[in-house]
């Protein structure tokens, strides 16, 4: 279960740059997590609410964009979408590729007041 | 402990110790945010901060202590069971009189391990990480500095046995090593594949297990190449030390390089 360490994570960085701007309050927390990022984001619902709780997220609406993977055919140069890590190519089958989205884990904005 | 998300709670805690020393108890970071809050104008701060960062953060402290010391430092993941500490134990014992190793253990609970590498004469640390699932990087950190690992040496840092988690950690390894065997299925890389994308070594241990079971080897490594085509492949079983001259050579080999990069 790291989604707690995430989740801790989360609160740490809002922390940080809520009292950074000098502001006393997070209204929303924007967060964007790639499909391949190893972040289940049922997981992270369950523990989210325990790890926010007393912090600066307790009351904070929360938004998560998910970004869909994608991968670059190293034979063909095919840019496809990856469902999952092991997907080859959809057109000459090579399993060379570099992963050039889906693995981000990161806060993409605060709303603070 | 923290009533926050009860992490550091009795049984729960972290500890990081040497066999048969006094045990401190370690506290991790975690903010907390108190109090009433007054109203004031939105503002949207652009962030765009990884969430990994403060791990990623001192792991590059730790990768930036090893390269200046010429610590070849290793990451050992695998799922509970698969050999990791025989594969370990079996390496120390047949390599300890060509190279300096020093042993870092994960485990939630127990120095049943430490006091494996310890039998051996070989610097070990235990780390217990209670509830955790996995080692981060401030830990290595501080069991680093407990082992005071020497110029030119090898760094083992058993990582929990668990193959989900631990593949989001970066510690400041140099290498990743991800141990398998032969008697967990041949699919298990794209069942777990995170751990194999974030490797750069699989080793297949058990081998000698071969004709007992209906194993396809070749089966296993076009999975995990499908997941990680850099992958290289050791075929070993600790018990009977078959393989096992191959994994040494690249161990010498690594030791070798690294040792030329710095002169």
């Amino acid at each position: 279960m790291h989604e707690l360490s995430i989740a801790i994570g989360i609160v740490n960085i809002a922390d940080k740059e809520c009292k950074k701007s000098g502001k006393e309050k997070v209204e929303l927390i924007e967060l964007e997590i790639g499909t391949l990022s190893g972040i289940q984001l049922d997981s992270l619902e369950y523990v989210w609410e325990a790890a926010v709780k007393d912090t600066i997220l307790e009351k904070s609406e929360r938004k998560i964009h998910q970004i869909q993977a994608q991968a670059i055919c190293l034979e063909c140069e095919l840019p496809y979408k990856l469902d999952h890590i092991y997907d080859g190519c959809p057109i000459c089958n090579s399993y060379f590729r570099n992963i050039i989205k889906g693995q981000e884990l990161r806060v993409k904005s605060l709303e603070v007041s | 402990m923290c009533g926050t998300c009860g992490c550091g709670s009795g049984d729960g805690s972290i500890t990081i110790a040497k066999p048969k020393q006094e045990i401190k108890q370690y506290s991790h970071d975690h903010e907390h945010h108190h109090g009433e809050h007054h109203h004031h104008h939105k503002t949207v701060i652009d962030i765009e901060k990884d969430i990994l960062q403060q791990n990623n953060v001192e792991a590059a402290r730790n990768r930036g202590y090893f390269e200046a010391k010429n610590i070849f430092a290793i990451n050992l993941v695998s799922s509970p069971g698969s050999g990791k500490t025989s594969i370990l134990e079996r390496t120390l014992k047949d390599l300890k009189e060509d190279l300096d190793f020093y042993v870092i253990e994960g485990d939630q609970q127990t120095f049943n391990d430490a006091n494996r590498i310890d039998a051996l004469d070989i610097p070990v640390v235990q780390i217990n990480t209670g509830k955790g699932c996995h080692l981060e990087s401030n830990m290595i950190y501080d069991a680093v500095k407990q082992l005071q690992p020497k110029d030119n040496s090898i760094l083992m840092i058993e990582n929990v046995g668990n193959l989900v988690c631990p593949s989001m950690f970066d510690l400041g390894e140099k290498k990743r090593v991800v141990i398998l065997s032969i008697t967990e299925g041949e699919d298990k890389p794209i069942k777990y594949p995170d751990m194999f994308l974030s490797s750069d070594i699989c080793i297949i241990n058990k081998i000698d297990l071969l004709p007992h079971l209906n194993f396809d080897i070749e089966k296993l490594k076009e999975y995990a190449l499908r997941v990680n085509h850099h992958l290289e492949f050791f075929e070993v079983s600790a018990t009977t030390g078959q393989g096992m001259e191959n994994w040494y050579s690249w161990l010498k080999t690594q030791m070798a390089e690294a040792e030329l990069n710095n002169s």
